[in-house]
């Protein structure tokens, strides 16, 4: 809740202060701001009602037993997998590992899901590879990859 | 609307669910109102953020400081151009195609694509919400850790490559 109060006092006093310089582009801004909404707003409520269906079938009890602990690495590197293939918006993403995490999901498999997610780019290579070139997609690609699975080790040695 | 098919069909599913398992419908309607609520009161304030940015920060900002600037400047301009909210990444390909083009070091182009990727700021607000600060603040330092080091790495394959395909223009279909 206090990051809530934290992120409106941000906002609000970024906004007042654009509105002071120029109320024109804060209407821009809003005019932005409520196109980038409505565009996201059909994968939130997807997201959402799948996040709902599933917590409500699997039990912490099951969640658990597929990510946590006594699942090892194996579903952490699963995970990664899952996360360099996926397309979720992360903003998406972060109210979903949330509640896994609470459910008994590891730091180390949720880490590893958020990173790849955010950092890999299956469906996105063919357009990297365009632009940069295979070898550099590759490269970043594969390294990031590895990279995120040596993330979250080491937030999983830290955090739990 | 076809981009609400997928969210209804959810929902025919929900109503399904109540005829069938009313217990699973109300524990799975349950979560899914608290999450809403959750989202509701957070995403406005994101975004709007994001709107602000995009109307302050000009583009060209952006190629002025990571241009020619090499070292330690470079790869810190790199890594705070990264994290404002600028846009989805099919934005940042071809804008740090045109930096590497320009003469900006590989290094820091494989920063400024991370931390556009992984690290930008509303991205962290929503992350600090829902995960804690700690798990933010740690995986901050941590992957930009493992940035700094893929630089290197990538920096030291490519750099021999004498004609590497971001030389070559190529039109990127930018969605407006």
């Amino acid at each position: 809740m206090s990051t809530v109060i934290v992120i409106y006092t941000l906002v609000l006093t970024a906004l007042a202060a654009s509105f002071f310089k120029s109320p024109q582009k804060t209407k821009k801004a809003f005019k932005v701001a409520k196109k980038a909404l409505v565009k996201s707003l059909p994968s939130l409520l997807l997201v959402i009602g799948i996040v709902g269906l599933t917590l409500g079938i699997l039990s912490p009890g099951m969640i658990e037993r597929l990510l946590g602990q006594e699942a090892g690495f194996f579903a952490t590197i699963l995970a990664a997998v899952v996360g360099a293939i996926t397309l979720i918006p992360s903003i998406v993403a972060f109210p979903m590992a949330g509640s896994l995490l609470r459910s008994g999901a590891t730091v180390m498999t949720i880490t590893a899901f958020i990173t790849t997610l955010v950092m890999v780019g299956v469906v996105t290579f063919p357009l990297e590879s365009k632009v940069f070139g295979r070898q550099f997609a590759l490269l970043r690609n594969g390294l990031s990859f590895l990279g995120a699975l040596v993330i979250a080790v080491i937030m999983g040695g830290i955090l739990s | 609307m076809k981009a609400f098919r997928a969210p209804l069909l959810v929902l025919v599913l929900y109503g399904i669910l109540f005829f069938t398992l009313p217990q699973l419908a109300m524990d799975s309607g349950i979560i899914a109102a608290q999450y809403f609520k959750e989202m509701a009161l957070i995403m406005p304030p994101v975004f709007l953020l994001m709107g602000l940015s995009e109307v302050w920060i000009p583009k060209n900002a952006i190629q002025k400081w990571l241009g020619k600037d090499a070292g330690v400047k470079g790869t810190a301009f790199a890594l705070v151009f990264g994290t404002l909210p600028t846009g989805p990444l099919y934005i940042a390909f071809p804008l740090a195609a045109s930096l590497l083009r320009k003469g900006a070091s590989i290094h820091n182009m494989v920063v400024f694509l991370g931390a556009w990727a992984a690290l930008k700021i509303p991205q962290l607000l929503v992350e600090t919400e829902f995960l804690g600060p700690e798990f933010t603040a740690l995986r901050f330092v941590t992957t930009l850790g493992v940035l700094l080091l893929m630089g290197v790495v990538m920096e030291f394959f490519l750099k021999k490559d004498q004609n590497p395909a971001w030389m070559q223009e190529v039109e990127i279909p930018m969605k407006k």
